[in-house]
């Protein structure tokens, strides 16, 4: 049976990261190439890379730095953070990407997804989209971070991307990012239900048990999560033993 | 010598840093001379399967991968152009696995493309020897080979597949052992050992 993936979600500025303060046995908790080795030691079934980068010679760094971690890691992993033409596309597929998330760009020129798809498959495009719960009762994708609402509902959203080409749907919503509080299970189930490709959920997770709820209530396909694992909390590992001691399905 | 085939279907960088990792000596090659002498041949492949065969036919490699005698591995698209046929773009390719590859039925209540990590049972090749029935090897694919007398391995994915195959000296992979950790690994460690 396919098992629930685990996610490790890693920011990376000028080639290191940002988080994961709290790391035993790491000689520098800041390399990300490193980090990554151990997420994937302590049982992650993915890396997700995200490029929080600000300037194009952070950017040129990051592609080196993507360039590492395929020589080094033997899991899938996906970058993303400022993809906005095929040639950024092309240029993290080089390096050795699995996968590539965009985001605001895809909101900007949905044709990109196409564009991408059409050219490298759809196991290489992955759609995320940040959402808010707005006060017309819609979910609204949003750009730059959460910053700016848009027009689009996340609902019609997901759908469009998936028939442009998407092969995955991260979905993070900007209600409930941060707060440690859990998932908006509802929404992820009935996203599951709409779409035929896998729904990754991210953002809000503060304990197993939220985890456990989201890939069982809600129905996604795989969890992402950050600070539980970067400040030492749990390793993916200890995390999947529990999540299997509840029945769900996973590689352990 | 290992020659990894390059056919134009994808990256091959995850096979190169694998084998690299392993400490193994390789070459990128569609040179049909440099894959006669090569002691292990790799045919990976990410895409389509009538547009590897294409490839496949323009490199003019098709006689000279049936007629190797040494291990071969084919892995995803590579393995399903060893088999009789594809439904993807309705190729006929090398027919070296007694197989047909078929797309998942819209019909599955699992989702298509499988992706992620899955399970494999029923181990019978020296290829997966040092593995438990059950061990975690990761997928991308929409089309799958369809089970036969070379199974050497099977996944469940809504239907149960090959998710390895053998015949004489051809291997073949549908899941991606270069993605798969520790597990594959291993698996491409006996490929070089075989």
């Amino acid at each position: 049976m396919l098992t629930k993936r685990i996610i490790p979600c890693l920011d990376v500025k000028d080639g290191r990261t940002v988080k994961g303060i709290n790391f035993v046995n790491l000689t520098d908790v800041g390399d990300a190439v490193d980090l990554g080795k151990r997420y994937a030691q302590l049982g992650a079934d993915e890396l997700v890379y995200l490029d929080i980068s600000a300037t194009s010679e952070e950017r040129a760094t990051f592609t080196k730095l993507v360039e590492r971690i395929s020589d080094n890691i033997n899991i899938p992993f996906t970058v993303g953070g400022g993809i906005s033409t095929i040639e950024d596309a092309a240029r993290l597929l080089d390096a050795g990407a699995d996968k590539i998330s965009i985001n605001s760009a895809a909101i900007r020129n949905p044709q990109l997804i196409d564009e991408i798809a059409q050219r490298y498959g759809s196991q290489f495009v992955v759609i995320a989209i940040d959402a808010r719960l707005e006060a017309d009762g819609l979910w609204h994708a949003t750009t730059h971070g959460g910053k700016r609402s848009t027009e689009l509902e996340l609902f019609s959203w997901a759908r469009e991307a998936q028939e442009r080409g998407a092969g995955e749907l991260l979905f993070t919503s900007m209600n409930h990012d941060g707060t440690r509080e859990g998932y908006p299970c509802d929404v992820y189930a009935r996203l599951s239900e709409a779409l035929s490709i896998p729904v990754i959920a991210s953002g809000g997770a503060g304990s197993v048990a939220h985890i456990a709820e989201v890939l069982t209530d809600g129905r996604a396909d795989a969890a992402l999560a950050a600070s539980i694992f970067h400040y030492g909390e749990i390793t993916p590992y200890e995390l999947k033993l529990q999540l299997k001691q509840q029945g769900i399905c996973v590689r352990v | 010598m290992i020659a990894i085939i390059d056919y134009k279907m994808g990256n091959l960088r995850s096979v190169e840093n694998a084998l690299h990792r392993l400490g193994a000596n390789f070459v990128v090659t569609a040179d049909p001379a440099v894959i006669r002498k090569a002691d292990r041949v790799l045919l990976p492949g990410v895409g389509n399967a009538a547009e590897a065969m294409n490839n496949l036919r323009e490199a003019r490699l098709v006689e000279v991968i049936n007629d190797l005698r040494r291990p071969v591995l084919g892995i995803c698209v590579g393995m399903q152009v060893m088999c009789q046929h594809s439904e993807e773009g309705d190729a006929e390719c090398l027919g070296i696995f007694d197989t047909k590859v078929r797309r998942f039925p819209h019909s599955l209540t699992e989702k298509v493309p499988h992706m992620g990590w899955n399970s494999i049972h029923n181990l019978d090749s020296k290829l997966l020897r040092n593995l438990q029935g059950g061990a975690h090897v990761y997928y991308v694919h929409s089309y799958y080979p369809e089970l036969c007398q070379d199974t050497i391995a099977t996944t469940h994915h809504g239907l149960m597949f090959s998710a390895a195959l053998k015949y004489e000296n051809f291997y073949g992979t549908q899941f991606h052992p270069e993605k798969s950790g520790d597990v594959g690994e291993q698996i491409l460690k006996n490929f070089l050992t075989l």
